[in-house]
């Protein structure tokens, strides 16, 4: 049985990781992901489950590490600055194979920025960050109650793939407050065993969780087994949505808050003729690259929507290459678009 | 009969000379001998001396001796 | 007359809860003598089978290769954090980290400070040998003033490097810690009385103390460019003059 309730993006969050098992929580309180952080130092200790206040972000996903090693479900969470300081930890996860989740609620930047929505980190969140070839898979929600559902299946998609999972929201998902349709906690026992963790070695020879070896050889070895597990989940797991693209001259490609504003707009443009689409990615990393390519073959227009200065727009014009036009619309430093901002920019395209 | 012996692991010493230093009876010495790594070997030079006090095992970084002593009569 | 070592007692042997892979340390390098202690250690508590080692990044970077239990590699610095997540998750594993001077004392300073003052309940074993061994004798933050060093050539010097960090002095001002302890290898006696510190480490987290921290003056022959008895002498002449041994917080048993 489903429970409604009235969330924020980051409560949202933060039950759904509850309800997904999460045993320890780590993190290190940065605006605007408060709520979450809030949430859990509420709740995790009443389940008898850990939350620790770090003393700084580097601590927090260096406890994650400790935790997925011994086998739990493990969360930590921050903002784009505090994403900076947990990159390090996030490579050491990416090589030593452990799953987590960390979520990030973009906000301003560089720098210090401020606390205002962006999309400002999707480079870091998809391209790497950390040192080392690596990737984490990376899930963009666009409204509360995907939020929540994201955040269930970035467990177990950690745990699949024994992988760093990221949740990528922005400041305006993480305030926003929507009815959610919660699900109930899944059953814990159901889960397979984690024959790899480091829970003593009782009965069976030692298993030593490290991302190091000295020896060339060996650390090839170690980097073809990561990227033979990037294949394969480029080919399970690429996730989309398309919106009016049937009969679209132009499509609008946007993720996370702004896909939402988007969607508005499609409504807007084809109440005055223009036969608009909206493409939206769900999974930022595996990227969506061949449902795009296939999908720009039949429109004139892909245009990029970002609260950035065009970062995803690099992945678009990679999937479109030659098909289509790609132009680009971006609002930066913590301005959200408004729709009728971004219909201005459609009407330019339309036919 | 000596009262205590060291049995030496000759490919984990690295002839640092530690146990040389610590033992109370001069009972070792190196051996002149080069392991596979390049180590001069320590060795009991004076074994009659030893009384399996274990001190040299002690301070051996590489685990490389054992020490055995005579079992007292019950 | 050849002895029968078979009618004779084992008095001294290699831990059972250590494995056969041979060290990778420099001849007379005193972190061989702590690994067995701790290996030691493990034995006498019977705890191999639930114990969780936690190896930094320095020399003592393979320490997961010597112990017959399950091991992490963590990042420079970040052991008592990676401790913590560990144990929190499973409290009834036996977790220690074993951190150098570098590690522990400079780029860790927030991870171990913290880990510390929340009184997690692990053992950390803090080895300072006042230089950075792996990567070729640089200065650490223990480094004794006027010691050369690869970084400080000229000797440290106070007015740019400051003073060597008394770390388990900082620790021991926290209210958590139950067992705080400086110790020493340079003689037979303080490496009893060394390895009598590390098993009360050990026990008081596996009796649910808390945190317990022990620091061991070590040293570095190659990077000292001492030979192991010289270094030796080093230590307790010198080393100890600037790092006191003894217990700086034993509370309760």
């Amino acid at each position: 049985m489903r429970e409604r309730y009235l969330l924020r993006g980051n409560e949202a969050i933060a039950e759904s990781a509850i309800r997904a098992g999460c045993q320890c929580y780590f993190a290190y309180p940065i605006t605007p992901q408060g709520e979450l952080v809030e949430h859990m130092a509420h709740n995790m200790p009443r389940l008898g489950r850990t939350f620790i206040q770090a003393e700084s972000e580097v601590a927090a996903i260096n406890m994650v590490y400790g935790a997925a090693a011994a086998g739990v479900r493990t969360m930590t969470s921050s903002s784009s600055p505090g994403i900076s300081l947990k990159q390090e930890g996030i490579s050491y996860l990416a090589g030593a194979n452990l799953p987590a989740v960390i979520v990030n609620v973009v906000r301003g930047g560089p720098g210090l920025g401020n606390i205002a929505p962006s999309q400002c980190d999707y480079f870091q969140a998809v391209k790497g960050g950390g040192h080392g070839d690596y990737h984490m898979i990376v899930l963009g929600p666009s409204t509360v109650p995907e939020a929540g559902e994201l955040t269930m299946l970035a467990f177990d998609l950690a745990d699949r793939y024994r992988t760093p999972v990221m949740i990528l929201a922005d400041g305006l998902l993480g305030q926003m407050m929507e009815p959610v349709e919660l699900p109930a906690p899944i059953d814990m026992a159901s889960l397979p065993a984690k024959e790899w963790a480091a829970t003593g070695a009782r009965g069976r020879e030692p298993n030593i969780i490290l991302s190091f070896d000295l020896s060339p050889d060996n650390l090839k070895k170690m980097n073809l087994a990561l990227q033979a597990k990037y294949a394969e989940i480029r080919k399970n797991e690429v996730r989309y949505e398309e919106a009016e693209t049937e009969d679209a001259d132009i499509v609008i490609v946007a993720y996370g808050s702004t896909a939402r504003i988007a969607k508005t707009v499609v409504r807007m443009a084809r109440a005055e003729g223009i036969r608009l689409g909206l493409f939206r990615p769900i999974t930022l990393w595996p990227y969506p690259y061949e449902p795009l390519r296939a999908l720009a073959d039949r429109v004139d227009t892909v245009l990029t929507v970002e609260m950035s200065a065009g970062q995803m727009w690099e992945d678009v014009r990679l999937a479109v290459a030659e098909r289509a036009n790609t132009p680009f619309y971006g609002e930066m430093g913590g301005i959200v678009p408004t729709p009728k901002e971004i219909l201005t920019e459609v009407r330019k395209h339309a036919r | 009969m000596p009262r205590g012996v060291v049995v030496v692991d000759g490919e984990r010493c690295k002839g640092c000379g530690l146990c040389i230093a610590a033992c109370p009876q001069k009972v070792l010495a190196s051996s002149g001998t080069l392991n596979n790594s390049g180590y001069d070997v320590v060795h009991m030079k004076n074994p009659d001396a030893c009384v399996g006090c274990a001190f040299c095992a002690l301070t051996c970084p590489d685990i490389a001796l054992s020490v055995y002593r005579e079992k007292t009569s019950a | 007359m050849p002895v029968d070592i078979a009618r004779m007692t084992k008095v001294f042997g290699r831990p059972e809860s250590l494995t056969q892979a041979r060290s990778t340390y420099c001849p007379g390098c005193h972190h061989g003598i702590i690994t067995r202690i701790i290996g030691q250690t493990i034995d006498e508590l019977g705890i191999a089978e639930r114990t969780i080692g936690i190896a930094p990044v320095g020399c003592s970077v393979f320490a997961y290769l010597w112990y017959r239990c399950d091991a992490l590699q963590a990042a420079h610095g970040r052991a008592s954090a990676v401790a913590t997540g560990l144990k929190r998750a499973r409290p009834d594993l036996v977790v220690f980290s074993y951190q150098g001077d570098g590690d522990f004392a400079s780029i860790g300073t927030a991870e171990s400070i913290h880990a510390a003052n929340r009184g997690e309940n692990i053992t950390v074993i803090f080895v300072n040998n006042q230089i950075y061994g792996m990567t070729g004798g640089e200065m650490a933050p223990t480094t004794l003033v006027g010691q050369h060093t690869a970084t400080t050539p000229d000797g440290r010097d106070p007015a740019t490097t400051g003073y060597p960090i008394r770390f388990s002095e900082l620790i021991a001002q926290l209210d958590a810690p139950v067992y705080v302890t400086r110790q020493a290898l340079y003689d037979t006696r303080r490496i009893m009385d060394c390895t009598k510190a590390v098993k009360k480490a050990f026990q008081n987290q596996v009796e649910g103390r808390g945190y317990s921290l022990v620091e061991i003056l070590a040293t570095c022959p190659t990077n000292w460019h001492m030979s192991p008895i010289q270094s030796n002498q080093h230590v307790a002449d010198t080393v100890t003059k600037v790092f006191p041994l003894g217990d700086l917080v034993n509370r309760g048993a």
